[in-house]
């Protein structure tokens, strides 16, 4: 291809001049890049909603060449890129935000298969002829905090109501900073924890304040990768409809359970409040302000196997389990807070690979939960 | 090649052209693309086959030069030095085995140092008495070019692959009746058979002068281009091994390649690697719904095989350049031109080139002698076949056997097309904008006929095809 072009005299002065320029202009982009620190505004530009559809989910994955999806970490680019931000909202739409973990998310699910998707598809109205629109905020990570941030930046899509579904295993307080979406979005979570005054005690070792070399060029080249891999996928997206691996074959949730009666580091007989961040979950009710919530106790998989009498399964043994749900109903009753405890709502044959993943069928049942929870709330019509 | 890799041989390059002078060069180039071969090759399945495989690759190179050369030649000292140096390099890999370094150069570690020595004394001890004692004659460089061409069938016909991969695995004590056809991948030997074939060729035809058994190897393995090309002709390479460096040169041939390196790596690591996110594959062949996505997604593909080739081949001329070679050149905007003979002659161009010379223009007058063929008869037989048989080149399979008839027609239709209209196209001289416009239509009907044939070659089967044919016509 090059081969008619006029090459150039290339001698030590010309070579020396050009690398010398190459350097200075590196150099220039990454000082540039960490004074201004742009990345946060590119993130938030888009081609999902324009070029492609928003995701119906958002972007989470750990095999991008066959999910066509991955994950990162900037809460800007995840939520461009999720329908959600396909506009101003419809006057027509009453828009139901649900927020939560991989089972939320719908791990194994395809997106109409999930909670949200089964929900959506319901086709409810309100009385004045709105038509609830369902948003799936879920991510996959076990924590509160997360959901605390996923709340703040959804309160900007103008929600009528929020669905929080929640599990035993977000709520330890050792457990809410450590995950990579939250780590890594440090002044955010640091502006939160001020804001709300939530404890973490010396946990906040986790979250990774961003020095120079990190702002620079160089320190970003990740996420400046996955900003533009995530439009790239928006192409496969568009076309194959597809956001996650369906393995024709997993390994089921565990039933014959280990006599083992720990929670984490927690031993029987009680489970200390103060080990539970009830208090991000009270921040969580405080940031989306009047906007009703119906916060739901999440279906897990009540084990008939071997040390069931010890464990309800995988997650959790009996003690702490119970006394979480105790706690939260008590907590639930005291705030006021729409409380639906759905722990039991699944049969066990309708998880799948993990004791909160559940099969479309477990989804529909909660769903039906959902629906008439949320009639108490206002006047649906079916 | 990764990135790593490219790089490592970016700095080899550079060292090999600031010490490598005079004699030493040769040398030097030899024992690096010995050595090379052995680091490139990927692992296997089968035992001890990334070992052997390089292994082979030098044997095979050793004996095509041994028939090719008379005996007188053969005895030189230098031919047996470098045999020596090969055969050191071969022992040298196989030692690494035993000093902890035995992903050094290899992907797994090598065989035990006897067994290792043995093989090499074997391949060393055939070629040494081709090289003495058989007498040159027409009927051995047949031969030897119809063994080349036979390895070829077999790693490139998944049957027979798998067959031969069974053996392997018997051989090594492995489970025969777990053998793949993708058990066995001999990283450079298309490009390899291509040199070997056309050397032996020539000289068959007496167009070619002996060569020391140092410079056919470095010719046959020269690293930059091992593994992707360009395919180059011998007496030129040559003639960039035998020239002198000058300190003058250093400087030029340190810019323009380093230049032309970072182009390539551009187009490889950034572009290619890029649109490999959302091209066409057997895959999302499979998944996608929508014509206008299956669109967007072959358009990715032409461009991703286009920046993926093209990129190597810049990195190939680029490395090579450094050390004071000028390669071929591979690509010339092929998309750019107006239409499919052209778009032949500037794409795989070193390609496209072999088979012109060894295969269209030695069938074509063959055929021409026959006076009963009409010449469109001629032309259609010429170009179907050569197209046929370049497709196979990539893999004997049904779709690239469709792949070569796709573009063997084209060039057939084209062909007469072009033979009718220059009588008809008078109008275009008229205005220059006609012309420009023609063109143009000409490049975009060009392109698509391009990227609709690569559905034959992206993907498996025909059937996978044939649903993209439907899903992008609307059919």
């Amino acid at each position: 291809m090059q081969n008619d072009k006029k090459e150039i005299n290339f001698r030590w002065p010309v070579i020396g001049r050009i690398l010398l320029k190459a350097l200075v202009l590196f150099a220039i982009a990454n000082l540039l890049l960490a004074a201004v620190s742009p990345l946060p505004a590119l993130e938030s530009i888009s081609a999902y909603n324009h070029l492609f559809p928003g995701r119906k989910r958002f972007p989470f994955g750990e095999d991008p060449a066959a999910a066509y999806n991955f994950s990162l970490y900037s809460f800007e680019a995840m939520f461009a890129s999720h329908r959600v931000a396909a506009g101003p909202k419809p006057t027509d739409e009453f828009r139901v935000l649900i927020v939560g973990d991989s089972s939320t998310w719908g791990t194994l699910l395809r997106p109409e298969e999930s909670l949200t998707g089964q929900l959506d598809t319901a086709d409810l109205h309100m009385p004045d002829g709105r038509r609830l629109a369902f948003y799936n905020l879920g991510y996959p990570t076990l924590s509160l905090f997360k959901d605390l941030m996923v709340l703040e930046r959804a309160m900007a899509y103008q929600p009528d109501v929020i669905v929080w579904l929640v599990t035993l295993d977000s709520f330890p307080v050792e457990k809410q900073l450590v995950s990579p979406i939250v780590a890594n979005n440090a002044a955010e979570a640091q502006a939160l924890i001020d804001s709300y005054q939530l404890q973490f005690d010396g946990n906040q070792d986790a979250l990774v304040i961003p020095g120079f070399w990190q702002r620079t060029l160089i320190g970003q080249r990740r996420a400046l990768a996955d900003l533009a891999r995530l439009q790239l996928y928006g192409v496969m997206w568009a076309a194959t409809g597809i956001d996650q691996v369906y393995p024709s074959d997993y390994p089921s949730a565990q039933r014959d359970l280990e006599a083992d009666a720990s929670f984490y580091n927690y031993q029987p007989p009680t489970l200390a409040p103060a080990s539970l961040a009830m208090d991000v979950l009270t921040a969580g009710m405080q940031a989306v302000g009047d906007v009703p919530v119906l916060l739901v106790n999440e279906p897990i998989l009540v084990s008939s196997g071997e040390n069931s009498d010890v464990r309800y399964n995988f997650y959790y043994p009996r003690w702490a389990y119970d006394q979480y749900r105790q706690l939260l109903a008590e907590q639930a009753g005291d705030a006021g807070w729409q409380y639906l405890d759905a722990w039991d709502l699944v049969p066990e044959d309708e998880f799948t690979n993990s004791a909160i993943h559940r099969t479309p069928a477990g989804e529909a049942l909660l769903k039906q939960a959902v629906i008439e929870e949320l009639t108490s709330l206002m006047d649906i019509e079916e | 090649m990764g990135l790593t890799q490219v790089l490592i041989f970016a700095v080899a390059a550079l060292l090999l052209r600031l010490v490598g002078r005079g004699v030493r060069r040769g040398w030097l180039l030899l024992a690096a693309s010995a050595f090379a071969i052995y680091w490139l090759q990927p692992g296997m399945p089968i035992r001890y086959l990334d070992f052997w495989l390089p292994t082979a690759t030098l044997g095979l190179a050793a004996l095509s030069w041994a028939v090719m050369t008379p005996p007188e030649v053969c005895r030189k000292r230098e031919n047996w030095l470098a045999g020596g140096v090969l055969a050191g390099v071969a022992l040298a890999v196989a030692a690494t085995r035993y000093v902890g370094m035995g992903n050094l150069f290899m992907a797994t570690r090598p065989p035990q140092f006897g067994q290792a020595a043995i093989g090499i004394a074997l391949v060393l001890l055939l070629v040494v008495l081709i090289a003495r004692f058989l007498p040159r004659r027409d009927g051995l460089l047949t031969a030897v070019s119809m063994l080349v061409l036979t390895l070829f069938v077999v790693i490139k016909m998944p049957a027979l692959a798998q067959l031969a991969a069974g053996g392997l695995r018997a051989l090594g004590g492995q489970e025969a009746s777990r053998a793949l056809a993708t058990d066995i991948r001999w990283l450079g030997f298309s490009y390899v058979a291509f040199r070997l074939i056309h050397t032996l060729r020539d000289r068959l035809n007496g167009r070619l002068p002996a060569v020391s058994l140092r410079d056919y190897m470095v010719y046959a393995l020269f690293f930059p281009a091992f593994t992707a090309g360009p395919i180059d002709r011998l007496p030129r390479f040559q003639k960039n091994l035998e020239q002198p460096l000058t300190a003058d040169g250093l400087t030029l041939d340190l810019g323009a390649g380093g230049q032309r390196l970072a182009v390539g790596l551009f187009k490889k690591f950034v572009m290619a690697d890029s649109l490999s996110l959302i091209a066409l594959n057997a895959t999302n062949a499979a998944q996608v719904h929508q014509g206008r996505w299956a669109y967007l997604m072959l358009v990715a593909y032409s461009f991703l095989i286009y920046f993926d080739f093209s990129g190597y081949t810049d990195i190939a001329i680029g490395l090579g350049r450094m050390m004071g070679f000028r390669l071929p050149e591979n690509f010339n905007r092929p998309y750019l031109k107006p239409n499919l003979a052209q778009f032949w002659n500037n794409w795989h161009m070193t390609l496209t080139q072999w088979f012109r010379a060894y295969f269209f223009n030695p069938l074509t007058r063959s055929l021409r002698r026959n006076r009963n063929l009409p010449a469109w008869a001629v032309i259609f037989i010429t170009q179907l076949s050569t197209m046929v048989i370049i497709g196979m080149w990539h893999g004997i399979t049904f779709n690239f056997l469709l792949w070569g008839v796709w573009h063997g027609l084209g060039m057939f239709v084209q062909n007469r097309w072009s033979a009718w209209f220059k009588g008809h196209s008078a109008w275009l001289d008229v205005q220059p904008w006609r012309k420009k416009l023609w063109e143009l239509l000409g490049m975009v009907l060009t392109f698509h006929f391009v990227a609709l044939g690569w559905l034959f070659f992206a993907l498996p089967t025909p059937d996978l095809s044939w649903r993209m044919f439907r899903l992008l016509l609307g059919l």
